[in-house]
Parts: C-alpha cells; structure tokens; sequence
C-alpha cells in the first residue's frame, strides 16, 4: 500500500532512471540522476524516506534541511554543467509527506534551506531549464513549495494516494476541531480545500492529469507512457514562458481563480497614475 | 452568516469624502463609509455572528437618528459589540466630515 | 543634553507593531508620495471565506501601496496581521504577486522599482488551502524575478511573524528586518509539538521559543540583516537605507555551498543550543568568507 510517502516516489525515480541511490556526499533522501528522456539526458530529483537519516525529523520522507540544501545544490550543479543552448530537463519526482518538523530545523534555519531549494528550481527555469514535476504521492504544503512548486509545468496521477494539500487531513481536523469525516467533506464543498486530485486539477495548476494503470507498481508500457507525457511537458515548457503565467491564463483558473484574476488586473489597471 | 440592508431615506445630505475604519479581526468590524450614489443612506451587513438582527437595526436607527449625510455603508463583522459598532461609525464620520 | 524643551526619545516613540497594516505601510513611504492599489473601496474580497461562514475583509488582509521611498520608486505591501493571522488566500496572494511582477517589469524597462514586503502572516489560509499555497508558490517566483533588478526588503515586526511557507518568502528576500518581538520560521512551536511531539518542543516555553525564532537571534546568527527597535520612525529609516543600497552582493539563499558546509557540521546528536549554532555560524562566516 502505498500510502506511506516516499515509495512511490522511489519507485517512479528508479523506473525512470533505472537508479536507486543518492550520489556521492548527498544525504540517504535524496535520489539524483542524468537519465535519457526522449532524444536528451534530464536530471531526475526525488527525495525519499531514508530511516537512517541524522536528523530524527526527517526519517518519512519529510524535506529537511539536508533535503533542501542537497536539492538547492544538485539543481546548481546542473544549470552550471549545462553548456547546451538547449538546457537540460529537471524532473522532479514528488512524493513527499511534508516539510520537517523539528526543532533542530528550526534552530538551523530551515525556512532559508527551503528557500534555497526553492531558488535553485526558479534560477533553473528562469535560465530555460524545463522543470517538471511529475507528483506521484504526496505534495504537501512546504515539502511542496520546497521540491516541485517551482516547475515550468505539473504533472499528477489520478490516484486517490495522490494529494495536494496545504495540511494533511489529521493535522487540519485537529485544528479545527472537526472530524476527518467532516474536512473530507468540507473539501467537496469548497474545492480549493479538497483532497481528491481531480479537484485540484479543476484549479487549472496542473498542466496535466494522468491516468496510469498501477502507479505502486508499473509496467514498461505505462513507464512509457508517463515518459511520453514528460516529453510532452519538457516541449510545451520551451515553447512558452519561462515564468508560471500557464497557472493564471489555463481554463482552470478563469474559472475557479476569478477573484485572484480580478485583484491582479486591478493592480495592473492603477498602477500608472490616470 | 448573516446579511442585513437597511436604509434611511431621510440621510440625504451629499457627503463628498469617504472613510474606512477597522480590521475584521475577531470580535472586531471594518466599516466602509462612501457618498451614497441614490441621495439617501444605505447600510449593509455581512457578519459571521448570527442572531443580532434587532441589536445591529437599533445601533443603525440610533445612528442616523443624529446623523444625516447620505451615505453607504458597508460593514464586514467578526463579532463586534453594539459599542465598538458606534465607535467605529463615529471615527468614520469624523473622517467624512473632516 | 539639559535642556528642558527637549522631549525624550521615548516619549515620540510610536509603535510600529501597534499599528494597523496599512498605516504601518504608509509610515514607510516618503511623505506626500504613495497611492493604494485595489483598495478596500473595490472589495476584491474572498470569494471562499463567506461559503464557511467567516467573514472577509474588502483588501483580504493585503494592502498595496505605490510611492517612493529614499525619492526612488517602491511597492509596499503589507500583510494584516490582524485578519486571518495575515494568512496567504486567493486575493491576498494575487495582490502580493501582480505588485511583485508590476515592480519587475517597470525595473525591466529602466525604472528600478523595489519591494518591500511587510511579513505578518502565519502562511497558507486554511480555508483556500490549495489556492493559497498555489499564492505563496507564485510570490516566491515573482521575488526572485524582482530581485534580479532591485531589492526586495522583508520587514517582520510582529506580533504573529512570519510563519508557514511565507518563511520561504522571508528566505528569499534581499534583506529582512526584525524587532525583537518578532519571529521567524518555517514552522510555529505550536506545529511543531503536534507533528513531533512535547519532548520535540514545548509550545508554551516562550524563551525557548524566542531563542529560536526571535529577531535577536535571527539577526545574531545572520540569517536576518538587521535587529530594529520597534518605532516607526527608525523602521522607515533602516528600510530607508537598504532601498538605497540596492542589490546585495549574493543572496543569502544562493549561498548553497556555505549553509550546506554548516548543516554538515552540526552535531545532531542532540538538540541544538541556539547561541552555539550562532557562534559556531558567526565564527565561520569570519574564517570563511561567503561564497
């Protein structure tokens, strides 16, 4: 069952790697690799549950600071290896539980490693990388921001294990005071707040929902599949902007990010004095 | 969650400024306070705190029982008492009335 | 200093925590210069708040202030920490992003304009969740497209600090500056002690809490720029000289190599005490030069 984070994520990163460890001097967690894609070598990120991990608070597949900064650091490496107009991929595999929570990484500043994470992903597309982030799992509020958010374009399974969100739905039933039950169906009510996958397609973030016949354990012809789509995305990223704007102008968001849409042409409208 | 509208025809003199007052914090309010485009008052009332119908009704007749610029008002409520309510109203007609 | 007509320091003191969002924004821009964009006349409000039975609030708790500071154009936007703990929605996000861009692209076309960001926020409003978080993911873009041309200054006063993925935006920033009382985080105590546990952390050890998070202690083992006094007046002038500094050197969050080297060093073993990290930091930037 693959509810547990992490293994899905390295399922998928070995499947389309056919690599299963991190590089020299990287923490347990974090699985980096040059794989072909299509008729060009990408750079494959993943960070994964690693029980051996220094950090107690990063032991599920949690991003941590050896995450973060390890991610921040391999996404450099690549932008500063790159000597082709044509810049290499970033694929990042995301099945993340959350961001760390411990004391040590607040301590060690955990906010400014996920920034860095953050940065190197933006500095990549910025510079013409396509990054795509393909969630196979989880994609949980900072663990998310940290490792994925900033790609060129997203990917999903259609999966009922797979779940977008800025809290799990314990954490948010603790919160609030209701039941798991009740967040569950809060979010079929208020869209934005809601578990289910096909929902957040709704948001117009994704840049495509995939159906994939048993995402836990995949065949070749749906590894194939799932290659093709990235290629696909790796395509559609160099063909427009390098900046999030497909997030803003998709159907999606004309219809369900209206009010955000309307603040920002206001913006715009006043912003040159009449 | 409740909506209110009430108005008061009798508020018709022309203001010319506007006012905005508070943050809709818990237990607080924010009033918005224009020139009233119909030559009368109007008031409107979104509020989470449900059940104070007559209490928001008697603050606003008392209100512009001594007050007379044809005004519309907007309020956005998380629960603030009769008291701030008028509080609030009169800082923002100290700024309308400048 | 004896002369009686002189009023102490103290006295002219005015609180910038005590005061709302939007005074506190414009408190920092030049006297007689700033306009605010999608004001609370045109109620651009929260579309979700109401469908849950909260109420919004007509600037969705972000105001917009265009104006100069130091006579150099700047953007201002400020978080209310009042509403909604200045969490992260739909149109809170959207205003912060579209300032963020319209900075950009005026720097882009020769008019470099900075942003100053006043970061009073817990993170993601829960009840906009994924579009939210969406929000912050695309303010962190917009920052770094900004400051390429010109800084972004994050202002963290306090009371509720800045929390949750806007930490992230804290990260970024060119420069951040703190009052004592301030904090800074990616996760709260309170988030915390329910993910891992009261032996993780006690929510309720204020001190600990501020040994960690606090301005002090940010600002000591630098990874916030400057502690400053919580005055309005001192405030608007710090910010005054990094709007004239302009660009720093390096961003700290592209200093890859130098935070790894100090993560590495840690030893975990234990928790760590918050003066040593500093100390141990400190001594290193000295021997070590940034890079």
């Amino acid at each position: 069952m693959s509810a547990q984070p992490g293994i899905r994520g390295r399922a998928w990163f070995q499947a389309l790697t056919g690599s299963n460890r991190p590089l020299e001097g990287d923490p347990g967690s974090l699985l980096t690799a040059d794989a072909k894609l299509g008729g060009e070598t990408a750079r494959f990120l993943c960070v994964v549950p690693n029980p051996e991990a220094r950090f107690p608070c990063a032991r599920k597949g949690e991003v941590g600071l050896e995450e973060a900064y390890g991610l921040a650091h391999r996404i450099r490496e690549a932008i500063a290896l790159e000597t082709s107009e044509q810049r290499r991929p970033i694929v990042a595999i995301v099945d993340v539980k959350s961001q760390a929570y411990g004391r040590r990484e607040e301590t060690a500043a955990i906010f400014l490693a996920a920034a860095a994470a953050a940065a190197a992903y933006a500095a990549a597309r910025m510079r013409g990388h396509p990054i795509i982030t393909l969630i196979v799992g989880q994609a949980i509020s900072g663990g998310f921001l940290t490792h994925g958010y900033q790609a060129s374009r997203l990917l999903a399974f259609d999966d009922q294990d797979v779940v977008i969100h800025a809290m799990h739905k314990e954490a948010a039933a603790r919160i609030t005071l209701r039941s798991v039950e009740e967040i569950v169906r809060l979010g079929h009510e208020i869209i934005p707040m809601s578990y289910d996958v096909k929902d957040y397609a709704r948001l117009g973030l994704l840049h495509k929902l995939l159906h994939v016949e048993n995402p836990d354990d995949p065949s070749a012809a749906t590894v194939a599949q799932v290659q093709k789509e990235l290629i696909g995305a790796v395509a559609d990223a160099r063909a427009g902007a390098r900046d999030l704007g497909t997030r803003r102008s998709s159907k999606g968001a004309r219809q369900m990010r209206r009010a955000g849409l309307l603040a920002r042409a206001q913006i715009e409208h006043e912003w040159n004095e009449p | 969650m409740e909506h209110f509208k009430f108005d008061y025809p009798q508020a018709r003199r022309a203001v010319t400024k506007k006012a905005h007052v508070g943050v809709v914090g818990s237990g607080d309010m924010e009033i918005l306070m224009e020139p009233s485009s119909s030559g009368a008052a109007h008031v409107t009332i979104l509020t989470s705190v449900n059940g104070f119908g007559t209490s928001w009704k008697a603050v606003f007749d008392r209100f512009f029982a001594g007050y007379e610029g044809a005004v519309h008002i907007h309020i956005n409520d998380a629960g603030a008492t009769p008291g701030s309510v008028m509080l609030r109203l009169q800082q923002a007609v100290e700024v309308i009335e400048k | 200093m004896s002369n009686s007509n002189v009023t102490p320091a103290f006295v002219l003191r005015r609180s910038f925590i005590e005061l709302e969002a939007r005074a506190r924004a414009w408190s920092l821009l030049d006297a007689g210069t700033g306009r605010e964009l999608a004001g609370p006349y045109e109620r651009i409000e929260s579309p979700w708040l109401p469908a849950q039975g909260v109420a919004p609030q007509s600037d969705d708790g972000c105001v917009v202030l265009k104006g100069t500071i130091a006579a150099q154009p700047v953007v201002v936007v400020a978080l209310e920490g009042k509403f909604q703990a200045g969490s992260m929605g739909e149109v809170s996000g959207a205003k912060m992003t579209a300032a963020l861009d319209l900075a950009a692209r005026d720097s882009a076309n020769g008019t470099k304009t900075s942003a100053v960001l006043l970061l009073e926020t817990g993170g993601v409003r829960l009840q906009e969740a994924n579009l939210g978080l969406a929000a912050i993911a695309e303010v962190i873009a917009s920052v770094l497209v900004l400051r390429q041309h010109a800084p972004v200054i994050s202002v963290i006063a306090g009371t509720v600090g800045c929390f949750g993925g806007m930490g992230l935006v804290a990260g970024i920033s060119s420069y951040v500056l703190m009052t004592r009382e301030a904090r800074l985080g990616l996760n709260g105590a309170e988030v915390i002690e329910q993910e891992s546990g009261i032996e993780e952390i006690d929510s309720s050890d204020r001190a600990l809490i501020w040994a960690i998070n606090g301005g002090e202690q940010r600002v000591g083992m630098d990874v916030a720029d400057e502690l400053v006094d919580d005055d309005a007046q001192t405030i608007a002038a710090s910010v005054r000289r990094y709007v004239e500094a302009g660009l720093p050197h390096v961003h700290r969050s592209d200093q890859v190599d130098h935070y790894r080297k100090r993560i590495a060093e840690l030893d975990v073993s234990k928790q760590f005490d918050p003066r040593m990290v500093r100390e141990s930091w400190n001594k290193a930037r000295e021997q070590g030069g940034a890079t």
